[in-house]
């Protein structure tokens, strides 16, 4: 569904991503694991077109992806970054109808504004609140509800469970063991490895911006090589 | 003459008028810079030229109202042009660059409105049906300054309507707060820059053929009102409808009661109070970011 081919990017002089290459399979969770400053958000960020890519090609259906985020978004990936970026002046109502009301629900099995707050009720209590007002467990559920919203065919998620209590990185995962049984295609970067290689069918790991292994989420399990060798763990 | 009630009440509406005046000037440029980061010093310059035209307009086909309708629209016109020709390709570019060439902008309209309209100040009469004075809370007050008073309002409310209560106004909310993920969520940031560009231009607009009847109509009007636009801004906050509102009331109530009580010090006195806004609140009253 998503393919990068020896992409190149970075920012501004720092080149970050020196020829990286996966693939994301349709219906199909691919973990991108690796150490810090690996160059695992700027492959998103590049995906998204928040960072140019400055070199080789992103194909999304095996067509070149568009350059600019909104088009990107308008294409049909949804991303749910590091830093949930919720809007601070808009209420985590309008957080989410910004999303809805620009992918309007196709037929059954579209996310609905009711159907997000079934998957995550919390939000349904706090609907009034300023996007500020929440924990960042809460922060991190509107930044998934918001993103499925937009109906995505593809949804990448940025360090999911960074900084969250254990007990909201379990309902984090349930739900996204939801979305992937209900045939979602994700990609998701994480430090986790226990969360990362739990949910994920594909591993992809990264290293000084190539990608050093690929295999299946139980190969990589197995591996004590590896995982010593490309994540420290 | 200040234990007159009297007194109070008309400075109290003088205050108010020329906050108006300054709202619909800070608001189009507080709203750019927020969504935007843009710095256009220019501003001021359409401002004069909205009040060139309204003024040309009210001489020539004999009406302010048509006047007051045409200005916005042109000055708008004008956003356009300098918006594709100029704006579009300074996004990119550093503040320094957008400051120095919008800065240059104001001296190439200055000359523009000097080469169509010549180097004279124009006078703009007051309509017919605003001449006079109404008699309000004890005092006779010109009925067109009311009027202004009646008009910053209008916008304000429809401002903050659109802005609070509407899905394009929580688009430019979220495109204030953060544009990139705004974009990520499929908002076409840079259109929805244009359109506010322009409603920001037609306001400047506005408030020059406001202006008109109240002061003479002269080049360098946009230069004058530059200074006292900005400081509004950086008292009421980068971005936000409130912080425009918020600073140009301060600073109309400053100006004009720092005038009548303590005339010595009224030109220090708003430069003293922003000096104090920026040490105890260096982002100003009412920050479009938190």
């Amino acid at each position: 569904m998503l393919d990068l081919l020896d992409v190149r990017s970075g920012y501004g002089e720092t080149q970050v991503l020196h020829g990286l290459s996966l693939a994301a399979r349709p219906g199909r969770v691919l973990a991108v694991l690796g150490r810090n400053g690996a160059g695992k958000s700027t492959t998103l960020k590049t995906i998204m077109g928040l960072l140019p890519c400055r070199g080789g090609e992103i194909r999304l259906d095996g067509v070149p992806i568009a350059k600019r985020p909104f088009d990107v978004a308008r294409d049909g990936i949804a991303y749910v970054p590091e830093t949930r970026d919720i809007f601070p002046s808009l209420t985590v109502r309008e957080n989410l109808e910004l999303a809805a009301r620009r992918f309007a629900a196709k037929g059954a099995g579209s996310w609905t504004l009711e159907r997000v707050l079934e998957l995550f009720p919390r939000l349904g209590e706090r609907m009034d609140n300023g996007g500020t007002q929440l924990s960042g467990g809460e922060q991190q559920m509107l930044a998934i509800a918001r993103a499925l919203l937009m109906n995505p065919r593809l949804l990448i998620l940025d360090e999911p469970t960074e900084g969250l209590a254990p007990i909201i990185v379990k309902l984090i995962h349930d739900k996204l063991q939801e979305l992937k049984r209900a045939g979602l295609t994700m990609v998701v970067v994480e430090q986790n490895f226990g969360f990362a290689t739990s949910l994920a069918d594909d591993v992809a790991v990264v290293s000084k911006g190539q990608v050093v292994w690929t295999g299946s989420a139980s190969e990589i399990r197995a591996d004590v090589e590896a995982q010593h060798r490309w994540l420290g763990v | 003459m200040t234990h007159d009630a009297g007194f109070w009440v008309l400075q109290a509406l003088n205050a108010l008028q020329l906050s108006m005046l300054l709202f619909l000037l800070s608001v189009g440029l507080t709203v750019i810079f927020g969504l935007m980061h843009f710095v256009n010093l220019a501003h001021g310059a359409l401002y004069a030229l909205g009040a060139y035209v309204a003024a040309s307009v009210a001489g020539a086909w004999g009406g302010f109202w048509v006047g007051l309708i045409v200005a916005p629209i042109a000055v708008a016109a004008m956003g356009v042009v300098l918006y594709g020709g100029l704006i579009r390709r300074m996004r990119r570019s550093g503040p320094m660059a957008q400051v120095l060439v919008t800065f240059g902008l104001i001296f190439a309209l200055l000359d523009l409105t000097r080469i169509i309209w010549g180097d004279v100040a124009l006078a703009s009469d007051v309509p017919a049906l605003l001449e006079g004075q109404v008699r309000l809370l004890g005092v006779d007050y010109p009925a067109y300054r009311l009027f202004v008073i009646g008009l910053g309002l209008a916008v304000l409310a429809v401002l903050a309507f659109v802005l609070g209560r509407t899905q394009i106004g929580a688009m430019i909310r979220a495109g204030v707060d953060n544009d990139a993920m705004a974009a990520c969520l499929g908002i076409d940031v840079e259109r929805l820059f244009f359109v506010v560009f322009c409603v920001g231009c037609a306001l400047a607009g506005l408030a020059g053929a406001v202006a008109a009847p109240l002061l003479s109509v002269t080049p360098d009007m946009g230069l004058q009102i530059l200074i006292p636009v900005l400081i509004v801004i950086v008292i009421g906050g980068l971005g936000s409808l409130k912080g425009a509102i918020a600073g140009a009331l301060i600073y109309g109530v400053v100006q004009t009661f720092g005038a009548v009580l303590a005339p010595q010090l009224s030109s220090v006195l708003i430069y003293a109070l922003l000096a104090l806004v920026l040490v105890t609140r260096p982002t100003g009253l009412f920050p479009a970011k938190g």
